[in-house]
C-alpha cells in the first residue's frame, strides 16, 4: 500500500469535472472560527454520482454551500481549490459566480416546504430561472417549463403552472426544486439531502427521477446525505465525512463489502437490520468532538475501538491505497486485516458523555412475568374513529368529516411492542393521540383493562394518565424550554400529587435519569444544554416517571441521527424487559420495525390494511400497499435488494377517499371490485388480518 | 370568502352594541345629565331651573331608559337612550352640547385630517421600505450599524420635540412655511407641508426598524437561498423575493390604519390649528362636550372594525396561501 498526500486520487489523467482540493471554510467569528469544512479533497466525473456521507453536523451541506459560494453571512472560505471544468471558482467575482449558479452548479435543497417562495407561482418560480439562461420571449419560456415540469414527471403541467407550492405535495415540490435546477442545463447538481423529508414511497419516486435524468443528460451528481441505504442504491462512489473532514473515500461496493475508517464500520453497525432482529445495536459511545478546538490528534478518536496512544497525538494524514481507496486513519493496515475489530457493545446505561451508572435496580417492576400476562391484552381497541368536522357556509355548517382515524382496532399486550408503520398523513399520529385521549375520538372503544376510556370526564381520566404516557418526535419541541430537566421530569408526579414534596420529587427524579443512562446532576440543568439523543432519554423518563404500564412512542427516533438512533433503541428495548411495558411504536421508517417490535400494523388513509407478527408481514407482505412500501425502503446489500415497486401519485386527502378501496387508485393490483367495495379482513392463520379484495379472492401467488 | 365578510359584518353588530352601552353608561349614568349642566354652567350657586332649561335645550330632561309619560311607540323614542345612543348605529349624531350639528361638522372636518394624514402614510411607507431596503442590501457594513443607532435614536426622541424643533426651526428662523393655521382650498399646502414632513420624520425611527428587521427575517429563508442558486442576482432576489413576502405583514398593518386616518391626530392637529377631527376631538374633551366625544369613539369602533374587515380581505389578495372560508 502506497502512502501519499493529499491527493485522494493520483491516477486521474484528464482533469475531473469538478475537482475540490484542501478546501477549507469557517464560521463564526475570527476570534473562534468553526473550521466547519476542514480540507476536503474530492473530485467528480461526468456522469458520476458522488455521496457525501455523514452525520448531521459534520460539515456537509456546509460543503455544498461552499461550492455554491451561498455560505451564510457568518462563513468564509479560507483555503482551497474548487475546479469546475476548468475554471476556478473561488476567484471569480460574484456577477461570474451568478452565471455559473444554476448554469453550470445546480442544486436542490432538503426541506422543500421552505425552499420554494411561498407567494410565487410555480410557472414564475421556475420561469425566472429559464430566463436567465435563455433570452425574455415569454412563449419560448413558457415552453420551455413545460418541457422541465414533464422532465420531473409532473402530471398535468400546464394546470400546475399557475399553482403556487402550498397547493402541492412534499414529493410534488421536490420535482419542481428539481426542475427549477435543471433549468439551465447544468453540468453538475448538488442534491443536499434530497429525499430526507420525503415518505418512503416518494422517496422511491423521487430517487427513480435523479438517476433518469442523470441517464439522459450526462450530469454529475453530488448526492449528500445521512442515510445509507440510499447512497448503496444511487451512488458509484462515496465519501464519509467526520467533523469537518473526510475520513473515507471509495467506491460503493468495496466500502459496504469492507469498510476502513472504524467510524465507517461503526455507523454500518449501528443500522438497525433485518439481520438484527434478536440482540443489540451496536452504538458509537461519545459525540463529534467540538470544531472550535485545536485538535491534535485523530478527530474519531474518543470515539473510536481501536484506538491507541499514536491516535490521541498525531493527527492522521491522508492515506491512498492500492485499489484507489483512500482513508484517513493510523492503523489502517493492522485493521484492515482484521476485517471484523472489536466494536463496542454498550448496553443503554453506558453512553453519551454520562458517567457509567450503576444497573438499573432502582425501579422494580411491579408486573408479574410478561409471559403471564400476554395472554390478557392490557388494552384493546376496537373500531376506534378520529374524525375532525370541516366548517362551511355563513353559518358555519358541518359540511364533511376528515376522517383521520376511520375504524382502527388494535391490541396492547404488557411486554410486547406493536409498531404502527405507514407514511405522513396516514392518521398514524392521531391513532395516538386517540387512544390517550388527547384528541377526543369520535367513535369505536377503547378500553384499558377492562375499563372504557373514551367518554370519561377529565377528572376520572386522570387516574389513567398515570399508566398512559407518551413520548414525543421532536425531543427538540416537546419540553418547555425555560423549566429545569428536575422539573419537566417531575411535573407529572406534582399534577397527579403522587409526590407532592419536591425534595421527594427531585429523588425520584434522580433514579430515573439513572434508569435512561444520564447522569443524575443533569437535574438543574435546561433542555438545550443536551443533545438530541440526550434530549429523548429525558422525554423518555418523564414518560418513566409515572411508573406507566403502556407507553405511546410517536416516532421517537426520527430527528436523530443513525447512532444515537441506536442508542434509544437499545433503552427503549432494555426498559421494555426490565419494567414489562407496551409499547405502541408509531414510525414511518420499516427498518426500525423488526428490531424493536413484535407485531406490526400498516396504515393507509385511516385504516389498518395488514397486521401480524413483524417476521410474518415483513417476509411475506400480503397487502400491495405494504409489499410496495417494503420495496421502496433503500437496502444496502445488493443481494436482498427486490425490484422497488413503484407506487404513483401521492396519498389521497383523508377528506374524500377514493370509493371502494382507499388504495386501489394507486394499486398495482386493482381489480374492478376493488373501486365499489371497501374490502373485508381476510384472517391469515390466527395472527395475521389483511383487508384486500385480491388476497381475499386467493389470487396473490 | 363572501359569506366570510357577511358573518364579520354580523360580528360587528355585537361590537357596536357594546361600544354603545359602555359609552351610554360612562356619560348618562356615571354621569348624569345633571352633572353636565352643572359643570357646563359652572359648579356654584346655579339654581335647579337653569339645570332644568340647559338639560330641556339639548334634549337632556328625557326619562333615560323608558318614558312611562308618553304614549304608544313615544314611550321607547322618547328617551334618552334613544335619542342619544340608538340613533348613533344610523349615523344621526345630533348637535354638541354648543349646538352645532355633529354629522356637519364631521363632514367638513375630515378633509383636513386626511390632507395631513394620507401623505404622512403615504410618502413615510415609500420612505421606510426604501431605505430599509437600502440597509438590508448593505447589511453588516457601516451604513447598517450606522442606521440602526440613528434609527434608535429617532424612536427615542418624544413626537412632541419633532414638533417643537420643526415649528422653531422652519417656521419661526427660516420663515419659510407659517407655523400653523389653515386655509381652506388650494393655498392649504403651505399650512401642511410642515406637519406632513414632521408626521413623516418622526415615524421614520420605528418604521424603518420594524421594516428592516422583516426584510433580515426573509432574507434569511430558504426559499431566498434556492433563489439565490438559481443565479438571480441580489436586486432581483430582494425586490422579487424577499419584497413581495415581507410586504405581507407591512401591508396588512396599513391596511388596518386607512379607515382610521379620517379620524386625524390629535396631537399634530392641535399644535399646527388644522381644524380637522383630531382637534375636533381634543376641544371636544377640553370643552367637556360629551355629545362630540361619544360621536367619536361610535366612529372611531365602526372605522376600526371595517379596517380589521379590510385587513383580512387584503390577506387574501396579497397572500396565495391564505383563504377566508
Amino acid at each position: 500500500m502506497s502512502e501519499s498526500l493529499p491527493e485522494p486520487l493520483p491516477e486521474s489523467q484528464a482533469e475531473p469535472l469538478l475537482q475540490i482540493t484542501e478546501l477549507t471554510t469557517i464560521l463564526g467569528n475570527p476570534a473562534q472560527p468553526l473550521r466547519v469544512v476542514d480540507g476536503l479533497t474530492l473530485t467528480l466525473d461526468r456522469g458520476e454520482t458522488v455521496a457525501l456521507l455523514g452525520e448531521s453536523g459534520c460539515g456537509k451541506s456546509l460543503t455544498a454551500l461552499s461550492l455554491m459560494r451561498l455560505l451564510p453571512d457568518s462563513g468564509r472560505i479560507v483555503a482551497g481549490s474548487v475546479r469546475l471544468a476548468g475554471t476556478e471558482l473561488l476567484t471569480l467575482t460574484e456577477a461570474e459566480m451568478r452565471q455559473v449558479r444554476g448554469g453550470q452548479l445546480a442544486m436542490i435543497f432538503q426541506e422543500p416546504q421552505t425552499a420554494l417562495n411561498p407567494v410565487l407561482t410555480v410557472g414564475t418560480q421556475i420561469g425566472e430561472a429559464v430566463r436567465l439562461y435563455q433570452g425574455a420571449a415569454s412563449e419560448a419560456v413558457r415552453s420551455r417549463v413545460l418541457t422541465l415540469l414533464r422532465a420531473v414527471g409532473i402530471p398535468a403541467p400546464v394546470q400546475r403552472l399557475t399553482e403556487y407550492p402550498h397547493q402541492l405535495s412534499g414529493g410534488m415540490k421536490q420535482r419542481i426544486m428539481m426542475a427549477m435546477a435543471l433549468a439551465g442545463d447544468p453540468q453538475v447538481l448538488i442534491a443536499d439531502e434530497p429525499t430526507t423529508a420525503l415518505d418512503v414511497t416518494i422517496q422511491a419516486q423521487v430517487l427513480r427521477l435523479l438517476k433518469s435524468v442523470q441517464a439522459k443528460s450526462g450530469l454529475a451528481m453530488l448526492l449528500i446525505t445521512h442515510d445509507l441505504g440510499v447512497v448503496a442504491e444511487t451512488a458509484e462512489r462515496l465519501a464519509v465525512m467526520y467533523a469537518g473532514q473526510l475520513v473515507e473515500t471509495a467506491p460503493v461496493a468495496a466500502f459496504f463489502a469492507q469498510p476502513l475508517h472504524p467510524y465507517s464500520r461503526s455507523l454500518l453497525a449501528s443500522l438497525p437490520d433485518a439481520n438484527q432482529r434478536s440482540g443489540r445495536l451496536l452504538v458509537i459511545p461519545g459525540r463529534v468532538p467540538p470544531l472550535d478546538a485545536q485538535l491534535s490528534g485523530c478527530r474519531f478518536v474518543e470515539r473510536c475501538p481501536n484506538a491507541e496512544p499514536r491516535c490521541h497525538q498525531e493527527h492522521p494524514a491522508w492515506r491512498t491505497l492500492a485499489d484507489g481507496r483512500g482513508v484517513r486513519c493510523h492503523r489502517v493496515d493492522e485493521l484492515s486485516i482484521h476485517p471484523a475489530p472489536p466494536l463496542v457493545v454498550a448496553s443503554a446505561n453506558t453512553t453519551v458523555d454520562s458517567a457509567p451508572t450503576p444497573a438499573p435496580a432502582a425501579i422494580t417492576p411491579e408486573t408479574p412475568t410478561p409471559a403471564a400476562e400476554v395472554q390478557v391484552p392490557l388494552l384493546t381497541m376496537r373500531g376506534l374513529q378520529v374524525h375532525f368536522p370541516i366548517y362551511r357556509g355563513l353559518l358555519r355548517r358541518i359540511v364533511g368529516h376528515v376522517r383521520a382515524v376511520d375504524g382502527i382496532s388494535l391490541d396492547l399486550y404488557a411486554g410486547r411492542t406493536l409498531a404502527l408503520v405507514g407514511e405522513s398523513g396516514c392518521g398514524k399520529t392521531t391513532v395516538g393521540k386517540g387512544l390517550l385521549q388527547l384528541v377526543p375520538p369520535t367513535g369505536g372503544s377503547v378500553r384499558y383493562r377492562g375499563q372504557e376510556l373514551i367518554g370519561l370526564s377529565h377528572r376520572r381520566l386522570r387516574a389513567f394518565r398515570k399508566d398512559l404516557q407518551i413520548v414525543f418526535q421532536d425531543p427538540f419541541a416537546s419540553m418547555n424550554p425555560r423549566m429545569v430537566v428536575g422539573d419537566i421530569i417531575g411535573e407529572g408526579l406534582h399534577a397527579l400529587r403522587i409526590l407532592p414534596k419536591r425534595a421527594d420529587r427531585l429523588r425520584r427524579v434522580a433514579e430515573l435519569l439513572e434508569l435512561v443512562g444520564l447522569d443524575p446532576e443533569a437535574i438543574n440543568r435546561y433542555p438545550h444544554e443536551f443533545s438530541g439523543g440526550q434530549r429523548q432519554r429525558l422525554c423518555i423518563a418523564r414518560a418513566l416517571a409515572l411508573d406507566p404500564r403502556i407507553i405511546v412512542c410517536d416516532e421517537p427516533t426520527s430527528a436523530l441521527d443513525v447512532s444515537v438512533q441506536a442508542q434509544i433503541l437499545n433503552l427503549l428495548k432494555d426498559l421494555q424487559e426490565q419494567l414489562g411495558l407496551a409499547y405502541l411504536f408509531i414510525t414511518h421508517d420499516l427498518s426500525v420495525v423488526p428490531y424493536l417490535a413484535h407485531k406490526v400494523a400498516v396504515m393507509y388513509l385511516g385504516r389498518v390494511v395488514e397486521h401480524g407478527p413483524v417476521d410474518e408481514v415483513l417476509d411475506d407482505p400480503r397487502h400491495p400497499y405494504t409489499k410496495a412500501l417494503l420495496s421502496a425502503v433503500p437496502v444496502i446489500d445488493p443481494t436482498r435488494r427486490r425490484q422497488v415497486i413503484q407506487l404513483d401519485g401521492d396519498m389521497p386527502s383523508p377528506r374524500q377517499p377514493p370509493s371502494g378501496c382507499h388504495f386501489h387508485p394507486r394499486c398495482p393490483e386493482v381489480m374492478a371490485i376493488c373501486r365499489h367495495h371497501y374490502p373485508v379482513e381476510t384472517r391469515l392463520g390466527t395472527k395475521r388480518r389483511v383487508c384486500c379484495h385480491a388476497v381475499a379472492a386467493g389470487l396473490t401467488d | 370568502m363572501i359569506a366570510y365578510i357577511v358573518r364579520r359584518l354580523l360580528y360587528a353588530i355585537p361590537i357596536l352594541i357594546g361600544v354603545n352601552l359602555l359609552t351610554f353608561v360612562l356619560f348618562f349614568v356615571v354621569n348624569s345629565p345633571d352633572d353636565m349642566a352643572r359643570m357646563h354652567l359652572g359648579e356654584k350657586r346655579v339654581t335647579t331651573e337653569a339645570i332644568q332649561n340647559w338639560k330641556a335645550e339639548r334634549g337632556y330632561d328625557r326619562p333615560l331608559l323608558y318614558n312611562a309619560e308618553a304614549d304608544g311607540i313615544a314611550r321607547v323614542t322618547e328617551t334618552i337612550v334613544f335619542q342619544k345612543s340608538i340613533k348613533l348605529f344610523v349615523f344621526h349624531f345630533g348637535s354638541s352640547d354648543a349646538g352645532r350639528d355633529i354629522g356637519y361638522d364631521i363632514s367638513q372636518r375630515m378633509w383636513p385630517s386626511l390632507a395631513i394624514a394620507l401623505p404622512v402614510l403615504v410618502i413615510g411607507l415609500v420612505f421606510n421600505i426604501s431605505y430599509a431596503l437600502l440597509i438590508v442590501f448593505f447589511r453588516a457594513t457601516y451604513l447598517d450599524w450606522g442606521s440602526v443607532v440613528l434609527l434608535v435614536a429617532m424612536m427615542s426622541i418624544s413626537g412632541l420635540f419633532y414638533i417643537i424643533g420643526g415649528q422653531f426651526l422652519i417656521g419661526k428662523l427660516w420663515h419659510l412655511v407659517p407655523i400653523s393655521g389653515y386655509d381652506p382650498g388650494l393655498n392649504a399646502w403651505k399650512f401642511l407641508i410642515l406637519p406632513v414632513m414632521i408626521g413623516v420624520i418622526s415615524g421614520i425611527g420605528a418604521g424603518t426598524r420594524w421594516y428592516r428587521t422583516l426584510f433580515l427575517e426573509e432574507i434569511s429563508r430558504d426559499y431566498v437561498r434556492t433563489a439565490r442558486a438559481k443565479g438571480l442576482s441580489e436586486q432581483v432576489v430582494l425586490f422579487r423575493h424577499v419584497l413581495r413576502n415581507a410586504l405581507i405583514p407591512i401591508l396588512t398593518g396599513v391596511v388596518v390604519v386607512l379607515p382610521l386616518l379620517f379620524m386625524g391626530s390629535l396631537i399634530t392637529e392641535s399644535f399646527f390649528g388644522i381644524p380637522g377631527l383630531g382637534s375636533y376631538t381634543i376641544d371636544a374633551i377640553s370643552n367637556q362636550d360629551f355629545a362630540i366625544v361619544r360621536a367619536m369613539v361610535f366612529l372611531g369602533a365602526v372605522l376600526y372594525i371595517i379596517g380589521l374587515i379590510l385587513t383580512d380581505i387584503s390577506y387574501t389578495l396579497v397572500d396565495p396561501r391564505v383563504r377566508l372560508g
